[in-house]
């Protein structure tokens, strides 16, 4: 049985559902550091001023204040988004060429709702519908490293400045990663049997033919699909980011990875290629380790690391890719990710 | 009436399959449900997002996993032609 039974029938059921629901989401953000302080400091009579109480007020704060901007980022995104489809970027990318075809992909990348899990799917889809190799890297490196969630959640916790730079170093580097191997010409480093693959019968286009309540509804249902599948990562996130707040000395990081360091965004790609964890789990640690002096451009180089190179998604693309293509693909993405580190750390430090 | 529900294991695909159960349950259609795991198969069906539902080789849905009402609409459309 799925949530979408469950809705209320008549339209003014579904508008009150809503206004109710939105209602619930402002009170629950407005209350949320007031029930924390009430509950630890005023009912249970803890001091605020000790360190593991005021440790556990952040924790359980952030878990409440990242949870709301999820459950309202992941909803508007869905809907928003269930007016794109695969089908359709396709088909505008369709006959273009490589430059502005790389450009579109990326661009159409962060707008087309897409999750990794169907890279090989849709890289067999492009390929067999001519879309060249290259554009089609653009999209499936711009896909999840400029993820809309994460543009969301930068939206609230960073302001516009550090946003717009996220999204147009990341579109950069789709852009040019998927341009230059193209240029490689890695047709010889795909699996053949993509070429191989036919298309029959005609495509459906998941888009069209819904109503507003289907879009509400897949939005209310991706809620839900999203937050059972990083509530572990979000977790683990915000933990962490909870000791780093409470317990890392002020300026830290200032002292051995600041803005004029060398090595730090290196470091910082190592660390983030092999860890997996999605943009909502990575963010509460971006945002203590930034309170800790960690620089701007170091930051978004360690989340773009984490969710846009990662293990399983290689292993996925291991089916339709060769190890040579799978190796320069991540060589070129890792490579633009620590020249946007080190050009972001330039940029904000002046 | 073959039903092949498309998709490589993700959690989508089991409640697709879940809600075309449910659908068919109460249908009383003579039909088989197939799995097709294989990304070439997938692609080859024009599907670019899974999960996909197909009915006797015609994709029917793609992309999203639709309530198990729907999928019981959707067959009694297929099984009428």
């Amino acid at each position: 049985m799925s949530l979408v039974d469950h809705m209320p029938v008549t339209g003014r059921g579904r508008g009150l559902a809503l206004t109710g629901a939105g209602l619930a989401w402002v009170a629950a953000y407005v209350l949320n550091e007031h029930v924390w302080d009430w509950l630890l400091y005023g009912a249970f009579g803890l001091d605020p001023s000790a360190r593991v109480t005021e440790t556990v007020h952040f924790f359980l704060y952030d878990t409440v204040k990242i949870t709301l901007l999820l459950v309202l980022i992941i909803f508007l995104v869905t809907v928003l988004r269930s007016f794109m489809s695969v089908e359709r970027t396709r088909a505008l990318l369709g006959g273009k060429r490589e430059g502005l075809g790389n450009v579109m992909a990326a661009g159409l990348g962060v707008v087309t709702p897409f999750c990794s899990c169907s890279a090989v799917p849709a890289f067999i889809g492009f390929v067999a519908a001519g879309v060249p190799i290259g554009v089609t890297l653009s999209f499936l490196i711009a896909s999840p490293m400029v993820n809309e969630i994460a543009i969301g959640m930068l939206l609230t916790l960073f302001g516009v400045k550090i946003t717009a730079l996220y999204i147009g170093t990341g579109l950069l580097i789709a852009i040019v990663a998927g341009w230059l191997l193209g240029r490689m010409r890695v047709e010889k480093w795909v699996e053949p049997f993509v070429f191989e693959t036919k298309l029959r019968g005609q495509t459906i286009d998941p888009a069209a033919g819904l109503t507003f309540d289907d879009r509400i509804a897949m939005g209310v249902e991706e809620v839900g699909t999203i937050l059972r599948k990083i509530w572990p990562y979000l977790l683990v996130g915000i933990g962490l980011g909870a000791v780093i707040h409470g317990w890392v000395p002020t300026e830290f990081f200032t002292t051995y990875a600041g803005p004029g360091s060398t090595f730090g965004v290196l470091v910082a790609v190592g660390i983030g290629v092999p860890l997996y964890s999605n943009a909502a789990g990575i963010m509460p640690l971006v945002q203590a380790l930034y309170e800790k002096g960690l620089p701007m451009g170091t930051l978004l180089a360690f989340m773009m690391a984490v969710v846009a190179l990662s293990l399983p998604e290689m292993i996925l693309l291991r089916r339709v890719l060769k190890p040579q293509l799978l190796a320069a693909y991540v060589g070129v993405v890792a490579t633009g990710i620590v020249a946007v580190g080190y050009l972001f750390n330039a940029v904000l430090a002046t | 009436m073959i039903i092949k529900v498309l998709g490589s294991g993700c959690t989508n695909c089991q409640n697709l399959e879940k809600a075309t159960l449910e659908a068919l349950s109460g249908l009383g259609l003579d039909a088989t449900v197939e799995h097709v795991t294989d990304p070439g198969d997938i692609a080859s069906y024009g599907v670019m997002r899974t999960p996909a539902l197909v009915v006797d080789e015609q994709v029917v849905v793609s992309g999203r996993v639709p309530s198990s009402a729907q999928v019981r609409a959707l067959l009694t459309q297929a099984s009428s032609h």
